[in-house]
């Protein structure tokens, strides 16, 4: 695979058509816009090594209530833009006086950003099976630019984790990683993602995360 | 009056006193995220001068009637330690930080993608720990990579540095003695391909004086950026074993 370090301004191509994500055009030639590594296909893709999360439409996140207003839970989705959780986003009917009920200051949910309009109000969506408050298993924090090798192409990494782990793990975009399961398998999948996460910018880590799992269990049993 | 001025002299043996060149910067150092709670941070060494820069955001605009819907605004605050200086500076905002921050944030603005993040705040921390001239050149070379190591996209980077002149002589980047003492200082930010967004000066230059000290300056702030780019690149390089990939510098 060709990739490269490159700081913002560094020109990548000679050819706008090849401009990608993280890159512009001036003068009909693509240059960097940010501190990361250059993908090199069809189109040039500039991946961050660091930055904030910014909400799109159709992300899964994980968020934490903050506030709650007369028909709106607040949802801190750790980026510069707060969530709203309106009441009628909520999987079944409630009155608004009983919004804490269900979901309180503090609590922890599986959501989804249903939309983002041009000035960041960021709407949120629990309905959808797999969506919902949080009441077991663990969250840990990663950095959201380390969120696609988490997942891998296709999903390859996530769904091999899920399978060795025997966990059920929920990706959020902005980060936010839901495991659950036994408590060796639960310290086992936060050790290995914590790894995934260091090593993000490698080559062929998917490999070498299977060598470590198996090194790892070959060590427990 | 006369004589005293008469007996400084600025150079010996064609050689400015801390061994220089007329055309030549002082040594450069710049360490990259330096600070864990911010969200880029890079530390500069230009000479004796020693600068911190950190950068915190995209984040949340408080107050909240700065914030503007369409962009993100830009902070920047320069800052002297109260022992940076010889005698020691009085402690917080003065007439001249407040001029600092000003000029440096409008040094960098023009690069950063600022309607990228609508309804939030950028914020640039610049603070001297030692001061000897040429600290806004280096508070913007700092702020720049720290910009950079952020993850804030950006047009390019920013790179300063200044000229002057002392003895009747044009001289890059002036350290104290020849700031104090000197007759010009013209600080100079521009971007690697050439655009400049900050011009200072201070003194008199004649025109022709001028347009030499600035081709001196600007090709100081080209001199800059390559180091200013190594050290983000040698940054990654910590984080993976294996040799990194030059690309083409931005001609």
């Amino acid at each position: 695979m060709d990739r490269k370090v490159v700081v913002p301004g560094d020109l990548l191509s000679e050819d706008a058509k090849r401009s990608g994500e993280g890159t512009f055009v001036k003068d009909g030639k693509v240059y960097s816009l940010l501190y990361g590594l250059a993908n090199y296909k069809d189109k040039i893709n500039v991946i961050p090594l660091a930055g904030k999360y910014v909400p799109a439409p159709g992300d899964n996140v994980i968020g934490v209530i903050k506030d709650i207003t007369f028909s709106n839970w607040i949802v801190d989705i750790n980026s510069p833009y707060d969530g709203l959780l309106h009441i009628s986003e909520f999987p079944k009917r409630i009155e608004a006086e009983e919004m804490s009920k269900y979901l309180r200051m503090g609590s922890s949910i599986m959501t989804r950003v249903k939309d983002v309009d041009p000035t960041m109000k960021v709407e949120l969506t629990l309905n959808d099976r797999k969506l919902g408050s949080i009441r077991t298993g663990r969250v840990i924090e990663i950095s959201h630019t380390r969120v696609p090798r988490l997942i891998g192409k296709g999903g390859s990494m996530i769904s091999m984790l899920k399978k060795e782990m025997n966990c059920n793990i929920f990706v959020g975009q902005n980060g936010m990683i839901w495991i659950s399961g036994g408590e060796e398998e639960m310290d086992l999948a936060l050790k290995t993602i914590l790894l995934i996460e260091k090593e993000a910018h490698t080559n062929g880590l998917t490999d070498r995360i299977v060598e470590f799992l198996k090194s790892e269990k070959g060590a427990r049993s | 009056m006369d004589m005293d001025e008469a007996e400084i002299s600025f150079f010996k043996d064609g050689l400015r006193l801390d061994g220089r060149g007329a055309d030549q910067i002082r040594p450069i150092k710049i360490e990259v995220g330096v600070l864990a709670r911010a969200d880029g941070s890079c530390y500069v060494e230009m000479g004796k001068n020693k600068v911190i820069a950190a950068v915190y955001g995209p984040r949340e605009v408080h107050p909240r009637h700065l914030q503007e819907v369409t962009r993100a605004i830009v902070r920047y605050r320069y800052n002297m330690a109260s022992f940076s200086v010889e005698e020691r500076k009085r402690p917080g905002p003065d007439r001249r930080s407040h001029e600092l921050s000003k000029v440096s944030r409008e040094a960098l603005e023009p690069v950063i993608l600022t309607s990228y993040f609508p309804r939030s705040v950028i914020d640039v921390f610049v603070e001297v720990l030692q001061a000897d001239a040429g600290t806004r050149t280096a508070g913007i070379n700092a702020a720049s990579v720290a910009l950079a190591d952020a993850g804030i996209p950006m047009k390019s980077m920013i790179s300063s540095c200044a000229a002057g002149k002392v003895g009747d002589t044009l001289i890059m980047d002036p350290m104290k003695e020849e700031d104090n003492f000197g007759q010009a200082d013209m600080p100079v930010a521009m971007t690697p391909s050439g655009e400049i967004t900050l011009l200072q000066m201070d003194g008199r230059l004649s025109q022709e004086e001028f347009r030499q000290a600035l081709q001196m300056a600007m090709r100081g702030c080209r001199e800059v950026y390559e180091i200013q780019r190594k050290s983000l690149l040698d940054k990654y390089s910590q984080l993976e074993s294996e040799p990194v990939q030059e690309v083409q510098a931005l001609e």
